[in-house]
């Protein structure tokens, strides 16, 4: 079964609490992301997501505050702005919008963030490796594709 | 090359139950820079930490990772046993791999690979960490408190009596805030002004408290410990320091208007003093409505004001003062029954609030206390009280519960009772929520022996009917339809937030939550703190709260406060954006990026600059910045992208 790679980005406050709940309450979820801990969803910036996927990673998770509740006033609503405006760009590229993935999580919402790392890893393995001719300066995530496609 | 030393820990079996700890410590040890590398069962233990500590002497490292739990719980415990041997505590990286990984995940091997992951990413990242020291801060220890109500009034005295200097604003001429209408306070039937008019006077007279009544905050500028502040002194066109109160002036002044203390159920003059009690206690001349200022066509004021403290030329003034910590303390006003389309629009003088019944019931009101509805006089024998007014109502006025409205509703109906023996108090509620000491009992009291009667269930319509109010509600315990001619309705309408607080909330740029009260730092760890550091919550600017809570919650910010004030210095995160001189072209998008107003505009240069004292460390002006002149201090664009790269197995 292909198993993607997944770079989350998850805002301190929030979303990286929220993961924690879902530890702390046991639930198990996929474990195909592996967490970056920032201060805010609005210190991602579209290059990052670009590295990723340009690295190998099959899947982008950004996780915030709800709106209202960012802990440095309107991060997230800038990090709306940015991701949004960056699904165009991804397309252009020729990579699915579902690849990217903009969600706000708080740290009650455990729950939440374990269905939502189970719902994304099923959402990038239904949509398979990323079919692009050959990735800039990424040669070991495309042999690994390779090898887990075939 | 740093020398990087990592500890692994197995948390008892929290950890080791599913991811193979030896095999971390083995894999990791081969990792470039790693050249140390150790488990233990318990890292946060005291001897967990001492073999941190003698290791990191040992084997002279330069920086640590210990993968453990989540950073929330004992990063700053490994970074103050890393501080203690001499390693700069930012050298210290914690590695999740319990929350985030042994907890959510069964399978050993994939737990195994992914904590191997975790820790390498948080190596690549502490590879590149510079040592960082707080920032210190030189602060003022003078406090502001904006609003005068009970919350503003218990806050300043509480600071002042430190012996920190207060500086009280209140937007009205006196102090006093809605406490000082209130008649009697539930569910000890005490008298609101006995217990609030001493501290009123304290205020008056306390050498740590500059009290600015009739003035208005109107800019905030500055940092946590060093905030400057503009005050907008409005004009009293009176004298302070000559105004006597001796009521000459009342006794010829030709204009009378409603009182808005009364809630325009009495009337004052246009030169007055709100209520008797009033702090400071100077006339004021109403602006609006007086003769004289413009143009100069009574002047009757000044004839008789013997210490000559009428000046009509008064000029609006503006203080500025700096201080290191704000409360805020701005209160509540009740929803507007304008509003209340079901209840009369607000427009049928018998269909009062919950504040025209306080005055109405108080000694000192416009009615010497006697309950009189207010279209004719009449003493109402029939009372219908409506809870709820506006309240818990989604879809058309408030959605949240303002909290008190029962336990005044049940205080009303039983003071009413009690002045008018032979009358009928009615009260419609949807849930009755007592909690809180005492109240319980009260309501119990109210609706067992005292006569109230309580029925469950909405009013859907208020309309003049005849002499009196016909009022059609549902009881939804019978299921029955009630219609009861009232002479008067009392609506015990929802709490919204005092007007003029979203623009001042707005000019202090402090968080609110979606009905315009501020939001506190955690709504349970943090309830008396904002977001914004050095700004503290009292009252019910926070939602609505009663008086003794809101008492206990002014305290609690005052020792907020006095805490930060006793401190030496104060310290500042260093987790802050900086800029590279050489590459920021001052295109200045990241000012617009930063709440904080934290970047400055340097025109000689041609760059952009970060005050660190201001800049909170989000990152969002990082991410901006299209030149990659603006970096976060650890948490930088390399550190990321090595990250990355370390996370899809690089």
């Amino acid at each position: 079964m292909f198993e993607p790679k997944i770079v989350c980005f998850l805002c301190k406050w929030c979303t990286y609490a929220g993961a924690d709940l879902a530890g702390t309450s046991r639930l198990e979820y996929a474990p195909n992301g592996v967490n970056i801990r920032i201060m805010c969803s609005s210190r991602v910036d579209p290059e990052h997501i670009l590295w990723a996927f340009d690295r190998g990673a099959d899947g982008v998770f950004v996780g915030g505050c709800h709106p209202g509740d960012c802990h440095y006033q309107d991060g997230n609503y800038k990090t709306l702005r940015r991701i949004e405006l960056f699904q165009r760009v991804l397309k252009q590229f020729g990579l699915e919008n579902g690849r990217l993935r903009l969600e706000w999580v708080s740290a009650a919402e455990g729950r939440k963030f374990a269905q939502l790392m189970d719902e994304f890893t099923e959402q990038i393995r239904a949509l398979g490796p990323i079919k692009l001719g050959s990735r800039k300066g990424g040669q070991d995530g495309g042999s690994t594709k390779k090898e887990e496609t075939s | 090359m740093k020398r990087i030393g990592v500890f692994v820990c197995g948390c008892g079996i929290n950890i080791a139950k599913t991811v193979d700890v030896k095999k971390v410590v083995e894999e990791i040890g081969h990792y470039p820079g790693v050249v140390y590398a150790t488990d233990y069962q318990y890292m946060c233990s005291d001897p967990g930490q001492k073999m941190i500590q003698e290791a990191i002497e040992r084997e002279h490292l330069d920086g640590i990772i210990v993968a453990a739990c989540s950073p929330t719980l004992h990063e700053f415990t490994f970074r103050r046993a890393s501080e203690a041997v001499g390693l700069n505590p930012y050298q210290c990286e914690i590695a999740n791999i319990r929350e985030q990984c042994s907890w959510v995940h069964q399978d050993k091997e994939i737990a195994t690979a992914k904590a191997i992951k975790i820790t390498k990413s948080i190596i690549e990242k502490e590879r590149l960490n510079d040592s960082l020291s707080p920032i210190s801060v030189f602060m003022t220890r003078r406090a502001l408190v904006i609003g005068g109500g009970i919350a503003g009034i218990q806050a300043a005295l509480d600071i002042a009596d430190s012996g920190y200097e207060v500086i009280l604003v209140e937007k009205e001429p006196s102090i006093g805030g809605h406490m000082a209408q209130l008649s009697e306070t539930f569910p000890t039937l005490d008298c609101s002004q006995c217990i609030l008019t001493p501290k009123m006077v304290e205020i008056s007279h306390h050498p740590k408290i500059k009290l600015l009544a009739y003035s208005e905050v109107v800019n905030v500028g500055g940092y946590v410990g060093n905030f400057n502040v503009k005050i907008l002194k409005k004009p009293r066109y009176v004298k302070e320091d000559l105004c006597n109160n001796c009521g000459e002036c009342f006794k010829v002044c030709p204009v009378v208007v409603p009182n808005e203390f009364e809630r325009g159920l009495g009337s004052r003059y246009a030169i007055y003093i709100p209520f008797p009690q009033a702090v400071p206690s100077i006339c004021t001349i109403d602006a609006d409505a007086c003769l004289g200022l413009f143009p100069l066509a009574c002047n009757k004021c000044k004839e008789v004001c013997e210490p000559n403290a009428v000046d009509y030329d008064m000029k609006p003034e503006i203080i500025e003062e700096t201080v290191g910590a704000i409360v805020v303390a701005t209160g509540y006003d009740l929803l507007p029954s304008e509003e209340l389309k079901e209840y009369g629009n607000g427009r049928n003088p018998d269909i009062i609030d919950g504040l025209h019944f306080e005055r109405l019931l108080s000694a000192s009101g416009p009615t010497q206390g006697v309950i009189r509805r207010p279209s004719d006089g009449k003493v109402p024998k029939e009372v219908v009280f409506v809870q709820c007014a506006g309240s818990r109502d989604p879809e058309k006025h408030l959605p949240y519960c303002s909290k008190f409205c029962c336990m005044y509703t049940a205080k009303h109906a039983l003071l009413y009772k009690h002045r008018v023996p032979d009358g009928q108090p009615y009260i419609f509620y949807i849930d009755v929520r007592t909690a809180g000491k005492g109240y319980e009992e009260f309501y119990h009291r109210v609706s067992e022996q005292e006569g109230v009667v309580y029925l469950r269930g909405k009013v859907s319509k208020i309309f003049q009917d005849g002499d009196g109010l016909m009022v059609w509600g549902v009881d939804t315990l019978t299921g029955k339809k009630v219609e009861i001619t009232a002479d008067m309705v009392v609506l015990a309408t929802g709490a919204v937030p005092a007007e003029g607080s979203k623009k001042l909330f707005a000019n202090l740029k402090l968080a609110c939550d979606e009905n315009g009260f501020l939001s506190e730092a955690h709504p349970k760890l943090r309830p008396v703190e904002s977001l914004t550091p050095g700004f503290f919550l009292a009252g019910a600017a926070q939602g609505p709260r009663d008086i003794p809570e809101t008492v206990a919650q002014a305290g609690g910010a005052a020792s907020k406060v006095i805490g930060m004030f006793s401190q030496e210095m104060l310290l500042h995160d260093p987790i802050v954006a900086v800029v590279d001189e050489n590459l920021c072209s001052g295109c200045k998008i990241c000012i617009s990026a930063c709440p904080y107003d934290a970047r400055e505009f340097d025109e000689e240069k041609n760059i952009v600059r970060v005050n660190e004292l201001l800049c909170e460390g989000c990152g969002a002006c990082v991410a901006a910045c299209p030149s990659g002149a603006t970096q976060q201090q650890n948490i930088t664009d390399d550190q990321i992208r090595e990250m990355v790269k370390v996370v899809l197995g690089e």
